[in-house]
């Protein structure tokens, strides 16, 4: 925003610089790690810039953009959620049997919404107003919500009987799949969230310095549970978009997914101790990881060894957060 | 270990050489040169930001310098970390202390190099070797207890012993003295004659002028990074030419008392209780009026704030403002009805360390002024940071600067910036002035009297008796969890209200 902005004239600054070029490169710094890698992949993987890849890409990308997007306030608070994957899948199971059961799609979405929503109020609850670690609440909720799918959706999965349904998930709009559209405008909601918010500033002051923050009257304990809430709605709107693409709801879907969220936000550069978040980190990690995941696909790269990749790629990103928290003091 | 052996000698011991650093956007030290010779104490002082921390940071292995080189007994060092520095026998003795609280005083003392039988810890061995480490220095420690009981003075003496265990010849104290009560000053000053008498390099960092002319023997004065002056000798010189040379003007009665009219009772808290108060506490205070608390460390001075505050839950009373009982349960209601805190941990209680100037200094007010809709308002924000760092000079590169960057002082006024952003009617000030430098604390004191002029009530716990002496209008002195009285400024003495804190 301000990178050439001026040293200010208060008081005796003389003897004050300014470095300029960190802040770039801070600010862009994954974006043009992405834009190599992007050019890269088009010149050396066949196919990969074929207007029909790039359409599968961002649709294959989409479902982690949105739940990233949330699980860049979990973090940027100084905390996560592991639940995502399961409430990703229940949710999705749930909005099946509802629709199956009453016949209207809403009252099914908003089922799958409403589940999303409740498993987010009990880690809020338990993690900010009963004190409890974060790793272990939603460890556990992540276990309830994946058993919940099965219990709902009978253990097997369930096909959607009314195909107004699948406008959400198979349809196009000038182009583009309609769920890289939501993810587009997701995206935008919680850029505007983070930086034009008095919540979105919130959450930086408690990942920075929850004492502080509270001293200063920011109701931390409040706003932790909106975070979780917003996430676990979040989840589950990737979960009734799924659902939609497949025409099913699948309880054994999204298994690991939080990892995929994670990585994403630490790859793009939102620091794992709280207090520094950005969407355009967001962006960064998201587009670089599908990136990564699509080329691995065309040059038909043995599954399992995109796991090696997968871990390898979160590893680095870790590390490389540990070096630039350090260097900043 | 022989008395003053080197004593006298024509080269310094330590040396620093042109040693200049710089951080994006500060340069915090200038081409520093001086030398220190071995069986001396040598006093670094200057205002907050002058670059003494850094200095130390550079000589402990911190940080690496930009350029110059250190030099200690004659050869060039070039440190890669603290692990090298003590190996080279440089210990430095940090303000806030690097303990592990619920290991043992012998475990901490021996961390890294626990003395070990078959591969298992030789416990006996260790608090052999602990005791003997502690003699002299805190005989009445035992070993085996969990350090976090200790009094900060004991984990002080701790960390001396745990430095002379690793042979260092150079010891380095960083505002030594701020937590300590006024017996545990005494103990360290022995102890830090008795190193001296043994040869050993002393730095000693404070904003204390006596303690200087206690047991300093010479001075380096700094000031906005540079090296200013170096006083070979104490003899003949006064706390005004220091103060003169730090700041670069004089400083003449920084407390600059003069008489207020009083409106009517602003603040009300009756029958507190909760976490360290062991009586219920009842104080008020007038609107424009100055209220200091005074009492030794310990005495429950910043508890009683904090269940003022509503940021510790109190177990009983309630508060009155302006005769009306208020619901003041959180911080955010005590700022919603103009109650306002300024902690005395500023690092852990008082800013966001990766935030902006800015950020910080809106992070409260913001809900009231700055903001439509849940949205924040930019320009608001912008003017309103802007108009602060201007009207307290504050000094910072620009309004983006990560508030860890700038100096204690300076952090401080950004704290302070956040509060006079808003309206209110009540500032819980503790310790305003801790680790703050001469400069800067007379502005902290005008700050507060325009605060009372403008009809702000003002409760304000120091430990600093010419402080609370010179800028309150009454004095509440508390003893050991309870209020053991209230005397008007002239009706009393130092004496008298020491007598009041001490315990009976």
């Amino acid at each position: 925003m301000n990178t050439s902005e001026k040293t200010m004239a208060v008081g005796g600054t003389s003897s004050f610089r300014k470095v300029d070029t960190s802040v770039l490169l801070d600010r862009a710094g994954m974006l043009l790690v992405f834009l190599g890698l992007f050019v890269t992949c088009s010149i050396f993987v066949d196919n990969f810039l074929s207007w029909r890849n790039m359409a599968g890409l961002s649709l294959a990308i989409s479902m982690a953009g949105m739940v990233s997007c949330s699980m860049l306030l979990c973090i940027a608070s100084g905390n996560f959620d592991l639940s995502v994957g399961s409430v990703i899948a229940a949710s999705g199971c749930v909005a099946a049997v509802v629709i199956n059961l009453t016949g209207s799609v809403v009252v099914g979405i908003l089922a799958g919404l409403g589940l999303g929503v409740v498993v987010g109020l009990i880690n809020g609850f338990v993690f900010a107003k009963l004190g409890i670690n974060a790793f272990i609440t939603t460890l556990a909720t992540m276990q309830m919500a994946r058993g919940f799918g099965y219990i709902v959706a009978g253990g097997k999965a369930v096909g959607i009987s009314n195909s107004d349904f699948f406008v959400i998930g198979t349809t196009y709009f000038l182009g583009l799949p309609t769920p890289v559209w939501l993810t587009l405008v997701t995206f935008a909601i919680f850029g505007g969230l983070i930086n034009y918010t008095e919540f979105g500033r919130n959450i930086l002051a408690i990942g920075g310095n929850e004492e502080a923050a509270r001293l200063a009257g920011v109701p931390v304990v409040r706003t932790k549970i909106l975070i979780f809430v917003i996430h676990g709605l979040m989840s589950a709107v990737a979960g009734v978009v799924l659902a939609s693409r497949m025409t099913s709801g699948q309880p054994m879907t999204a298994i690991g997914f939080e990892m995929t969220a994670i990585s994403a936000c630490v790859l793009g550069g939102v620091s794992l101790a709280g207090g520094i978040g950005k969407i355009s980190y967001v962006i960064a990690g998201v587009l670089i990881l599908g990136t990564v995941e699509n080329s691995m696909n065309l040059l038909n790269i043995n599954p399992f060894y995109q796991y090696l990749v997968r871990g390898g790629i979160l590893l680095a990103a870790v590390i490389f957060d540990r070096y630039k928290t350090r260097s900043i003091g | 270990m022989s008395v003053g052996e080197s004593i006298g000698s024509s080269s310094p011991y330590l040396e620093f050489v042109r040693i200049s650093k710089s951080f994006p956007g500060v340069l915090a030290l200038d081409d520093v040169s001086f030398g220190v010779n071995s069986g001396s104490v040598r006093a670094l002082v200057g205002e907050n930001g002058a670059g003494k921390s850094t200095l130390l940071k550079i000589l402990s292995g911190v940080y690496r310098p930009s350029s110059g080189v250190l030099r200690i007994d004659g050869s060039e060092r070039a440190f890669q970390g603290t692990s090298e520095s003590l190996a080279a026998g440089v210990s430095v003795i940090y303000q806030e202390l690097v303990t592990v609280p619920k290991l043992s005083v012998a475990e901490n003392l021996f961390l890294g190099h626990l003395p070990k039988k078959r591969g298992l810890v030789d416990y006996p061995c260790l608090y052999e070797l602990a005791r003997a480490a502690l003699v002299s220095l805190a005989d009445d420690i035992d070993p085996r207890t969990p350090l976090g009981l200790l009094s900060i003075g004991q984990q002080q003496m701790m960390e001396i012993a745990k430095a002379l265990t690793r042979g260092a010849r150079i010891l380095a104290f960083d505002e030594p003295t701020s937590s300590l009560s006024a017996r545990e000053i005494e103990r360290l000053f022995s102890v830090i004659e008795r190193l001296r008498s043994e040869g050993r390099t002393i730095l000693y960092v404070s904003h204390r002028m006596e303690e200087i002319f206690q047991i300093c023997d010479s001075v380096t004065v700094f000031k906005d990074g540079r090296h200013i002056e170096t006083f070979h000798s104490t003899k003949g010189l006064t706390q005004d030419i220091l103060i003169n040379r730090m700041v670069g003007r004089d400083i003449k009665n920084v407390y600059n008392y003069s008489e207020r009219p009083y409106g009517d009772v602003s603040i009300e808290a009756r029958d507190i209780t909760g976490p360290g108060l062991k009586e219920p506490i009842s104080i008020r205070v007038r609107s424009g009026e100055i209220l200091g608390l005074f009492g030794l460390v310990g005495a429950g001075r910043t508890e009683l704030l904090k269940l003022i505050y509503g940021a510790t839950r109190r177990t009983g009373g309630e508060i009155l403002l302006k005769g009306h009982p208020a619901k003041v349960e959180t911080p955010r209601d005590a700022i919603d009805q103009g109650i306002v805190f300024c902690s005395e941990n500023r690092k852990a209680e008082g800013i966001i360390p990766l935030g902006s100037v800015q950020e910080n200094i809106n992070i409260s007010a913001r809900r009231h002024h700055g903001y439509r809709m849940g949205f924040i308002n930019e320009t608001w924000e912008r003017r309103n940071a802007k108009e602060q760092v201007r009207s307290l000079d504050v000094r910072t590169p620009s309004l983006e600067q990560r508030i860890c960057n700038l100096s204690g002082g300076n952090q401080q006024k950004v704290i302070l910036a956040r509060w006079l952003s808003d309206q209110m009617s009540v500032v819980l000030f503790d310790e305003p002035t801790r680790g703050i430098d001469v400069g800067a604390r007379s502005e902290i004191y005008a700050l507060i009297r325009r605060l009372a002029e403008r009809g702000v009530a003002i409760l304000m716990v120091s430990s600093d008796l010419p402080e609370v002496l010179g800028v309150s209008d009454r004095i509440a002195v508390m003893r050991d969890g309870a209020l053991s009285g209230i005397v008007e400024r002239t009706d009393t003495s130092e004496q008298k209200i020491l007598s009041m804190a001490l315990p009976v």
